[in-house]
């Protein structure tokens, strides 16, 4: 059953000059997304800085308003509403079932509350239960996400980057979330701790039935998170695919070169890797046709004029290329 | 092994505060040759980046190298130098320093002026080493930038660090590394802040320069992905001392220390099948002013051999490929 | 609850921001002294006329021009402090009277003796002070640094000038900080047009050179209001530009905030606007605010202090510190009474410890910077 479904979402900023700030343009962070996200799945986006996967994940959250399209969220058994027209006056009971896990653990607490106050926060502006409800709930997600009771009355700054991320997670489900945004949840953390707070998210998922939108950048955790996975180029989903499809049968040329890229860790598998040439293409001045072309190495003359459509290719694996059904393309593992 | 380029030895940096003593370095020693790569990795606070300044005498004050050699072999069969005993702001240091040793860091653009062109700050390092006229030195300097993959480097030359992308200006901050002709270079997680296929670029050019110019390069990072990719030998860093150094091979196929086997079972890995817990290491990295006695690995570590590893630290033990291993337990086996 | 020894790791993790500022506040030896220094003056402020000698208002020819008296603590070898009486001696030159110690007659000093009536804390009448000179006849008193030409006594005045001059840094800090939060809270808060305003406005009060805008204000003030009244006017004169720094302040601070993960944290888990405005975001730059006013008091102290000095400010018989080096500048008293020059004193002391002070708490304000 589907809980999320994003229908052509556009995030366009303008761009303003000169004193009067004329529009002189638009920056199209995010342009024509769409995807779902079923109950107890896990879907990540993935791609480059700048590829619109943040701003996706923050319209979701509406700590953006998106400029078009939908967002569908049916976190119970009622019809879904769309977060992107919903009234803020309804957002807050919408936004219960939603919640989100930052990337900088040392940015997202307040410094200047104790961890038992941050976890008990949402439940608090939300009305639930009473103090000592409250305090009993806050230790019980302490054990949840395996700190110690003793953290409750501590301050953030007492703690480890690992240790104040399970302290977010903790906040993020506090209200019994349905769907957690999880925002480079890992990337700010040491190897070692990385390790941890993966198979946390991993167990929690399984204890909680939770569904994730994890959005990374780094392939190597996105593999071991994900039951499916979604990649953005220069705001527009290029492929999506089951995890092991899409590593295994990459079928768009940028899926392969990401993961081509992507430093294996173990000195025999050194090979030949596709290196892509040029940068990311600028989302103010995207070039004509696939915004991919001037550094795909299998571009033809179509890829230059014609801006390619996302193709299923069965079993729920889309590309958006114009030569998906002719290529043969190289995963790994 | 005879004919190093760079040893270090015995290696021992303080940082007196007024919280006490932060020892960074507690003996570290190895050694750097010609057109070989040596990789430093290890976790936050492991000491591999106090290691590169102290080899370049730039470690922030209160940071003290309190004991230990850092030799330098001589060009044109002049005796070595220890840079330990040079003054820091010495000619000879300031010499060697940008014209022996050149540094890549993380982060370019805090490493690069905003004020002055690409082509000055190049220049500049030019002529301090190489005394050449201004013209000559901006000639030098195009073709430093050609060297690192710039494209049009002619009008390149001109521009601001701000008007370039990530992976450009990483690439004119090699070509400033690069700029004294150094032997050596020192690329402090030179691609950590980078997208994976620019990564993948900067990686492949420093392969090429060190080819070119047979130059012994020193990379520092967390990440044993780029570590297998680019190191020939590698020391694995924790808490201030190199607990095991080998060959790239031997590392990652038959490591000997119990926190290189753990490390590298917990690293997430695009080879992996999907959805699969990570193995981890229990706790987190202790807080420096926090180490704890003995092998300081010791909490954490599954061949912990009680009354042993908590006396004293172990000794380095030479090893048949010409590493080393600082552990009880390896002995053992 | 039992008592436990806390270790050093779990006292720190259990601080609290306000003790974690205070713990690296008082590792700043010079801030520590200063704030002491700051707190002994307010002390002064609130004690002044329990510790002021004589009534500062009061006119005596006869006392005109007494150079400061020494204490002497002993008497025959034991502890009895007195000073001097005084003896006129006749210039034979100038025609001048001078005074001169005169070592036959001993004038005990008497602690907690009796002196002029005022009311303690502005509200127990009474006539205690700290010390005063027994059997004072007409031209006998204590005088510790002696006296200006209409014979008041300069250690008293100094020290009820120190009130005025303090308070109404005070009270101006006052006005700005409420005017600086509001409107910098606003415009941070809020953005948009509503910030462009205010920030127009701050440019443009910050474009009028400061003093002659004083000048004409303070011209502007009616001759014959009232000491209180000029008071008020000077205090709402003085805070019109000091607010627009910690609205800036606040402003910015505001704007650092809003994009910060841990507002958005508090966003998304429903907390009212309120909540986080009072809960997230004041705390966090609440230790900032009062390091900025620490740091804007002293320029309210010599603002008031250059205006009365110029004499658009207080008038006497407004006592401040800006009024006592006005009666300090003429070249003949210098000549006549250096020690006039003593109510410089107060006015850099008190300066230099409000900057430190200032520094130290700005230092110590972000524990976790």
């Amino acid at each position: 059953m589907t809980l999320l479904e994003v229908k052509d979402l556009r995030k366009y900023y303008a761009i303003r000059r000169g004193l009067l700030q004329r529009r002189v343009g638009e920056v199209r962070a995010v342009d024509g997304v769409s995807f779902q996200i079923a109950r107890g799945e896990t879907l990540s986006l993935v791609g480059e800085s700048g590829c619109g996967k943040t701003t996706v994940s923050r319209c979701i959250m509406r700590a953006l308003d998106a400029t078009s399209g939908e967002i569908r969220f049916a976190p119970g058994d009622a019809p879904p509403v769309d977060l992107v027209t919903l009234p803020r006056s309804r957002l807050r009971s919408v936004r219960r079932h939603m919640q989100m896990i930052f990337q900088d653990p040392h940015a997202s607490l307040n410094p200047r509350m104790t961890v038992g106050d941050i976890i008990a926060e949402p439940l608090l502006v939300n009305n639930v239960g009473t103090a000592a409800d409250r305090r009993d709930r806050v230790l019980q997600l302490l054990e949840l996400v395996k700190l110690p009771r003793a953290a409750y009355s501590r301050f953030p700054h007492a703690f480890s980057g690992g240790q104040r991320q399970r302290v977010g997670i903790a906040r993020a489900l506090a209200l019994d979330p349905k769907l957690i945004v999880a925002d480079e949840p890992v990337s700010a953390l040491d190897v070692s701790v990385q390790a941890q707070i993966v198979n946390l998210l991993l167990e929690l998922q399984d204890r909680l039935g939770l569904s994730y939108l994890f959005v990374a950048h780094d392939l190597s955790v996105v593999k071991h998170m994900s039951d499916r996975v979604a990649v953005m180029y220069v705001g527009r989903i290029v492929e999506v695919a089951p995890t092991r499809r899409l590593f295994s049968k990459p079928r768009h040329p940028y899926t392969e070169a990401l993961l081509s890229a992507v430093p294996k860790p173990d000195p025999r598998l050194r090979s030949e890797r596709i290196v892509l040439q040029g940068e990311v293409a600028d989302p103010a001045d995207p070039p004509p046709g696939c915004a991919f072309h001037p550094r795909c190495p299998y571009a033809v003359d179509r890829c230059r004029v014609e801006v390619p459509e996302l193709i299923e290719t069965g079993d729920g694996h889309m590309a958006r290329c114009h030569r998906v059904q002719e290529l043969t393309l190289s995963g790994v593992g | 092994m005879s004919g190093a380029l760079l040893s270090v030895q015995d290696l021992v940096v303080h940082f007196h505060q007024d919280e006490g003593i932060l020892r960074a370095l507690e003996g570290v020693s190895f050694e750097v040759h010609r057109g070989r790569t040596l990789g430093l990795v290890g976790e936050s606070g492991c000491g591999k980046s106090v290691t590169a300044r102290s080899i370049l005498r730039i470690v922030d004050r209160p940071g003290r190298i309190v004991s230990g050699r850092i030799n330098l072999d001589g060009r044109r069969g002049e005796p070595p130098i220890d840079l330990t005993a040079l003054p820091a702001n010495s000619r000879r240091m300031r010499a060697i320093r940008g014209g022996r040793i050149g540094l890549v860091f993380q982060e370019p653009m805090t490493s690069l002026s905003v004020n002055y062109t690409v082509g000055n700050q190049i220049a500049e390092v030019v002529r301090e080493h190489q005394g050449l006229s201004r013209a000559a030195a901006h000639a030098r300097a195009i073709e430093l930038l050609r060297d690192v993959g710039i494209p049009r480097p002619e009008r390149r030359v001109d521009e601001y660090p701000f008007q370039l992308s990530g992976g450009l200006r990483q690439r004119v901050m090699i070509a400033v590394a690069l700029a004294g002709d150094p032997d050596i270079l020192i690329a402090d997680e030179p691609t950590t802040a980078l997208d994976v296929t620019t990564q993948a670029q900067i990686l492949n050019l420093m392969r090429r320069l060190q080819r070119e110019k047979n130059l012994a390069l020193i990379l520092i990072t967390h990440d044993m992905g780029v570590i297998a990719e680019m190191a020939d030998e590698v020391a694995v860093m924790y808490l201030g001392r190199i607990v095991e150094r080998g060959p790239v091979d031997q590392i990652f196929h038959a490591p000997r220390h119990p926190y290189t086997r753990l490390l590298l079972r917990s690293i997430p890995s695009v080879l992996a099948e999907p959805r699969t817990p990570l193995a981890t290491i229990s706790g987190s990295v202790p807080h420096p002013y926090q180490r704890p006695s003995g092998c300081p690995f010791h909490p954490r570590c599954p061949d912990h051999i009680p009354a042993t590893c908590e006396a004293a630290m172990p000794a380095e033990t030479a090893t048949a490929d010409g590493g080393c291993v600082r552990c009880y337990a390896a002995e053992h086996t | 609850m039992s008592v436990t020894v806390l270790t050093a790791e779990e006292r720190i993790s259990h601080a609290t921001q306000l003790q974690l500022t205070w713990w690296r506040f008082r590792k700043h030896k010079v801030a520590l002294v200063s704030g002491v220094i700051i707190l002994l003056f307010y002390l002064v402020v609130v004690l002044a006329d329990f510790l002021a000698t004589s009534d500062p208002h009061a006119t005596d020819a006869r006392r005109s021009f007494i150079p400061p008296q020494a204490i002497h603590l002993f008497d025959d070898g034991k502890f009895r402090p007195h000073v001097y009486g005084l003896k006129g001696i006749r210039d034979p030159r100038t025609f001048r009277l001078r005074y001169a110690p005169d070592p036959e007659r001993k004038l005990p000093i008497r602690f907690l003796g009796r002196g002029y009536d005022y009311n303690l804390l502005g509200l127990i009448p009474t006539n205690i002070h700290l010390f005063s000179v027994e059997d004072a006849g007409p031209v006998d008193g204590i005088f510790l640094l002696g006296t200006d030409q209409l014979g008041r006594d300069l250690w008293s005045r100094l020290i009820v000038a120190t009130r005025i001059s303090l308070s109404i840094g005070l009270a101006g800090v006052g006005v700005s900080l409420v005017l600086g939060v509001l409107l910098g809270g606003i415009s941070g808060l809020y953005g948009g047009t509503v910030d462009t305003i205010i920030q127009r406005l701050i440019e443009l009060l910050r474009s009028v050179p400061t003093i002659p805008l004083w000048m004409g204000l303070a011209a502007s003030l009616p001759a014959d209001w009232s000491v209180l009244q000029v008071y008020f006017a000077i205090t709402l004169i003085i805070s019109l530009i000091g607010w627009t720094d910690l609205a800036r302040v606040v402003r910015g601070r505001f704007m650092a905030l809003r994009t910060e993960d841990f507002i958005l944290a508090a966003e998304l888990a429903g907390a009212s606007r309120g909540r986080i405005i009072f809960r997230h975001m004041l705390p966090s730059f609440f230790s900032h605010i009062i390091a900025a006013t620490s740091l804007a008091l002293p320029a309210m102290i010599i603002s008031e202090t250059s205006l009365s000095f110029l004499g658009l400010g207080l008038r006497p018989p407004a006592i401040s510190w800006g009024i006592l080096l006005q009666d300090a500048q003429s070249v003949q008293s210098l000549a006549l009474a250096p020690w006039l020059l003593c109510s410089a004193v107060p006015v850099i002391v008190a300066i230099l410890a409000f900057n430190f002070l200032g520094d130290g708490l700005r230092d110590a304000a972000d524990p976790y910077g």
